[in-house]
């Protein structure tokens, strides 16, 4: 192994732009809040949402590009353009959402956005690396501001909970990846993605042998936990139930797309020699994991937990896609994660919007009689609770059908009709939500702890997506069938 | 091409749902003038639906007011629209009994009437955009959509068990339809690696050739998203629960429309996508559809509530026109689309007969009637004829129907036709006997004897069923000779294809019966 020489120069830091200014943003904010007064730390979010916006721009610069930079260890491409893009919306979405909740909730501090900017970046490491290490430190990075953001509400025993199980669990599954890499490096001998893939393709006695198997599996393992795949799902519940509402959303955005833009560009673009070893194992994952995941989600009674087995099946439809592993597959994935980002932090910031302070409302029978009382918001939860349930015209809808497509493309009926009567089971839970808001008469008065204007743009954002994918998908499609190009 | 020059299908489709988005602007707090505009865009649908059927060419075949635009190009998805002669009607009736349902919702609706008014528009187009779906992806998006006001019509507005009922309707028809999603997509990927053109168009893939065992699976897929739309026993269960909950105007537009929908989607695009296999399922789907007919009939028997008969009756009559579509012969089919017609009409007319009713009485049940004939007369004569036409009394739409649906499966199968026949019967049995014991014979409760005439609404509401029962059935061929042809050309094309896998044993029929020379010419041109 040739020492690093870690050289680089102005080219390389224009890759990783957006990062920085990320970055920059986050020392920014930490700043400011150790010399702000405690009461003018309102502007502290405004602040991250200059950032966010700030980093989207400074992509601009990547349009078209297809370069690496500091000796081959991250890349811009298609690939990670879009996943950079789409992070950054996810951050932007749940830093709107969050900026009266954490006032209400007295998590306002500084750190919470200095956290959610530094796991965006840790985020967008992961997309753009294609050195196994690069990937690793990325997830770490945002692991580890995940992990105290969802302990961040200090005096709820819930949320230290969900952030200490979280923790252990995510390390020992760390610990899983970073010994994958290892023995992925051992029987290859280099931990660039490309060198892996060339290895791989040229040296067809290395494909079988133990060493290189038991990697790829424990790699599974690593992203499997961080997509929240059955069997690793365990932890997802409580800490989806635990975490702040808006913490929840960006995870089960944020870390899922994260999550599989590392995992589609390690399988697909190192791995791809293996792919008849992995597929079969992502096929009974993908069934285990849409289905467990369904029919657990049907006898909850908390929306966030519902939610959290929801995001568990849909990561099974997104490994639908996996499976099928053809163009339209791959495009899909990315495809699929631009939907769900809109849908589900949409759904989660009117959760959001229905809590006070003390009183989350997280029940799905707090939400009777919604529709009388808040039409408007009972509507945005209607589209988004259709678009999870992929009723058509919304994004979820288009984002099944091009997940299924590919499935059928490539000849995996059963899996395709295993899918599409998983999502029939889906609606009935996602049904009981708009039976308590339209069907049923309020229990009691729903108080609402304050409007909030910024998540109720948040709201109408999600909105738009959700419609807009839904009703004219051209443009996004195209978009994401070009983002993945090059790995074809 | 057109031959009025203007969008008509897609101005017909969507209207509707412009009129929704203005809805929303007006003030919740103003119930009346909701309504009046409600019915306002209801009318002007109506009218601007009129064009459809007077510029309809009865002299071609194929499909009219063709419309085409790339809607997602990279999936091959467009958005093309046309009609033949059997959507053409199916659209008139659909936007005909959207007014008489708001109409009839008058009254009835007295909270959240915004919101009702809005689903019911909604609805209207996803109906109309399912009749007029060319393109399968374009279908199945309508074909859901219809879902979603249907199931907050039911569940908001609905009886004491809505929210069940709601349910059971929505996971039933959506569990059905899931399937066919899966077939749709083999279906276009099969097609694109044979031909190499990917494309959804439904008149592009007509002409795929799929190996039979796939035909098999895939009609299958079909025929079960569309059997528990129509329903076919044994996939009725959900019906009767949705119609007895629903509110008046939901029961009429259910039965009235959302059934045909299943029984379109067989003659549209199970049949004529899969021929060989539909001509195999013809024992199933008979066998299923007199168990239709007959158990519909006899559970409708015994029934105390009147909704409920009305419902299970719907199963029955539903049971006959899927018996004469698989006769595959002019007259068999021909009367199972003047059927889904006659269907829409008189029980659309039951459901807002027993809704009335209901409105003064607040019950259902024959046992509470009784003699009502003597303290409301107008009602009672209403009442007479529509359920005359239901039980296919000559002179009413329901005998022209049912004796062309019963002649040509006598033609096909003379053993089905026995036993379709005795559901005539039946029908004759149930209904005069619950018109007997709800009319006839002496008030009995005297809760009754206070009962309000039908006012200026309600007749007025009533008179365009009646005017079309007696129209339907005495001057059919007024209707007859639109949807002629192209029901000729939907047998001589499925035949067609038919036979080159199957051939016909030799000194068989022709596939058509025809009486001019030049038809076949005139069959295989479409006009766009």
């Amino acid at each position: 192994m040739e020492i690093f020489q870690i050289q680089f120069s102005t080219a390389d830091l224009l890759v990783i732009a957006p990062e920085l200014v990320l970055s920059g943003f986050a020392l920014v904010i930490l700043l400011m809040s150790v010399f702000a007064r405690s009461e003018r730390r309102g502007f502290l979010g405004y602040t991250a949402l200059v950032g966010v916006v700030a980093a989207f721009i400074s992509l601009y610069w990547g349009i078209g590009q297809e370069t690496s930079a500091f000796s081959g260890m991250v890349r811009i491409d298609p690939f990670s353009l879009f996943f950079k893009a789409l992070m950054t919306v996810i951050a932007f979405l749940t830093i709107l959402a969050s900026l009266d909740y954490a006032k209400r909730e007295g998590i306002g501090f500084g750190e919470y956005y200095v956290l959610i900017l530094f796991a965006t970046v840790g985020m967008m490491v992961m997309a753009s690396g294609v050195n196994l290490l690069i990937i690793f430190l990325g997830l770490e990075v945002m692991s580890i501001s995940i992990y105290v953001l969802a302990g961040i509400m200090r005096d709820d025993t819930r949320s230290v909970e969900a952030a200490f199980k979280y923790f252990l669990l995510g390390a020992f599954a760390s610990a899983f990846l970073l010994y994958g890499i290892a023995l992925t490096y051992a029987s290859t001998g280099t931990l660039d993605l490309g060198g892996i893939g060339t290895v791989l393709a040229e040296q067809a006695w290395i494909r079988g042998l133990p060493i290189l198997i038991t990697g790829l599996a424990l790699l599974m393992v690593g992203f499997g936990f961080k997509i929240a795949l059955v069997p690793f799902h365990m932890w997802t519940p409580d800490v989806y139930e635990g975490a702040p509402t808006s913490i929840t959303a960006f995870m089960a955005t944020g870390v899922k797309a994260a999550g599989f833009a590392a995992f589609v560009r390690v399988f697909f673009y190192a791995l791809p020699a293996l792919q008849p070893y992995w597929t079969e194992i992502m096929w009974i994952l993908a069934v285990a994991t849409m289905t467990v995941g369904n029919i657990i989600a049907l006898s909850q009674t908390n929306i966030k937990r519902m939610l959290a087995y929801s995001s568990i099946a849909h990561a099974g439809y997104i490994l639908v896609a996996f499976v099928a592993g053809n163009d339209l597959g791959r495009s899909s994935i990315l495809f699929y994660l631009l939907a769900y980002c809109f849908m589900n932090i949409g759904a989660f910031t009117v959760v959001i919007l229905l809590g006070k302070k003390g009183e989350e409302h997280t029940l799905i029978s707090d939400y009777a009689g919604l529709g009388f009382h808040h039409p408007l918001l009972a509507v945005a939860m209607a589209i988004f609770m259709f678009s999870l349930a992929g009723v058509p015209p919304t994004a979820g809808f288009m984002a099944k059908f091009y997940v299924f497509s590919a499935a059928v493309k490539a000849n995996y009926y059963w899996l395709a009709v295993i899918g599409v009567l998983n999502s029939a089971v889906a609606a009935y839970y996602y049904l009981r939500v708009l039976i308590y808001m339209y069907f049923r008469e309020p229990e009691k008065e729903l108080a609402i702890g304050g409007f909030s204007p910024a998540a109720v743009l948040a709201v109408i954002i999600s909105v738009w997506g959700v419609l807009h994918i839904g009703i004219l998908p051209s443009t996004f499609l195209a978009l994401a069938q070009r983002s993945i190009r090059f790995l074809l | 091409m057109n031959p009025v020059g203007f969008p008509i299908l897609t101005a017909v489709t969507f209207l509707p749902l412009v009129g929704a988005i203005a809805l929303l602007f007006i003030p919740r707090v103003q119930e009346e003038f909701l309504k009046r505009a409600a019915l306002a865009i209801s009318l002007v649908e109506f009218a601007v639906s009129l064009p459809l059927f007077i510029f309809f060419d009865e002299g071609v075949a194929g499909m009219q007011f063709v419309e085409r635009v790339p809607w997602i190009p990279e999936w091959g998805v467009h958005y093309v629209v046309g009609i033949d002669g059997i959507s053409l009607f199916l659209i008139l009736l659909t936007t005909f009994l959207t007014v008489l349902c708001i109409l009839s919702s008058w009254r009835a609706v007295e909270r959240m009437v915004k919101e009702y008014m809005i689903a019911f528009l909604i609805l209207e187009t996803g109906m109309i955009g399912v009749l007029g779906a060319l393109d399968l992806v374009l279908f199945y998006v309508f074909w859901e959509i219809t879902l979603i006001p249907m199931y907050l019509i039911i569940g908001i507005w609905g009886g004491p068990r809505r929210i069940y009922a709601a349910v059971k309707f929505f996971l039933y028809t959506m569990a059905g339809s899931v399937l066919m999603l899966v077939a749709i997509l083999a279906l276009y990927f099969l097609n694109g690696k044979a031909t190499g053109e990917y494309t959804f168009d439904l008149l592009k893939l007509y002409q795929a050739s799929l190996p039979i065992k796939t035909q098999y699976l895939m009609f299958a897929a079909f025929a079960v998203a569309f059997a528990i739309k129509v329903p076919m026993f044994p996939f009725h269960t959900w019906l009767p629960d949705a119609h007895v909950e629903a509110p008046t105007a939901g029961s009429v537009i259910l039965a009235g429309i959302l059934l045909k929908l299943g029984t379109y989607g067989f003659i549209r695009f199970a049949v004529p996508l899969f021929p060989v296999a539909a001509f195999k399922a013809i024992p199933i789907i008979s066998v299923l559809a007199l168990i239709g007919i007959i158990y519909g009939a006899l559970v409708s028997m015994m029934q105390a509530d009147l909704k409920k008969l009305v419902a299970f009756s719907s199963v029955s009559h539903l049971g006959f026109v899927m018996l004469g579509m698989f006769a595959f012969n002019a007259q068999g089919v021909q009367g199972s689309v003047y059927q889904m017609l006659n269907h829409g009409v008189s029980t659309g007319a039951l459901f807002l007969i027993v809704g009335m009713i209901y409105e003064r009485r607040h019950t259902r049940m024959i046992a509470d009637f009784g003699g009502l004939a003597k303290v409301m007369p107008v009602f009672a004569t209403f009442f007479m004829v529509v359920t005359l036409s239901s039980i296919a009394l000559p002179g009413t739409n329901g005998f022209v129907g049912e004796f062309l649906i019963l002649l040509g499966t006598f033609k096909a199968n003379p053993v089905y036709g026995v036993f379709g026949a005795t559901g005539v019967i039946l029908a004759a049995v149930y209904m005069l006997w619950m018109f007997q014991r709800v009319m006839f014979g002496a008030v009995t409760h005297k809760e009754n004897r206070q009962l309000k005439d039908l006012n200026l609404r309600e007749i007025v509401t009533l008179i365009p069923i009646v005017v079309m029962i007696v129209w339907m059935g005495v001057y059919p061929k007024f209707f007859f000779k639109k949807m002629e042809l192209s029901v000729q050309h939907f047998l001589y094309d499925i035949k067609a294809r038919y036979e080159v896998v199957v051939p016909p044993p030799p000194g068989a029929e022709p596939p058509l019966d025809r009486k001019d020379e030049g038809a076949d010419q005139k069959l295989v041109n479409t006009k766009e």
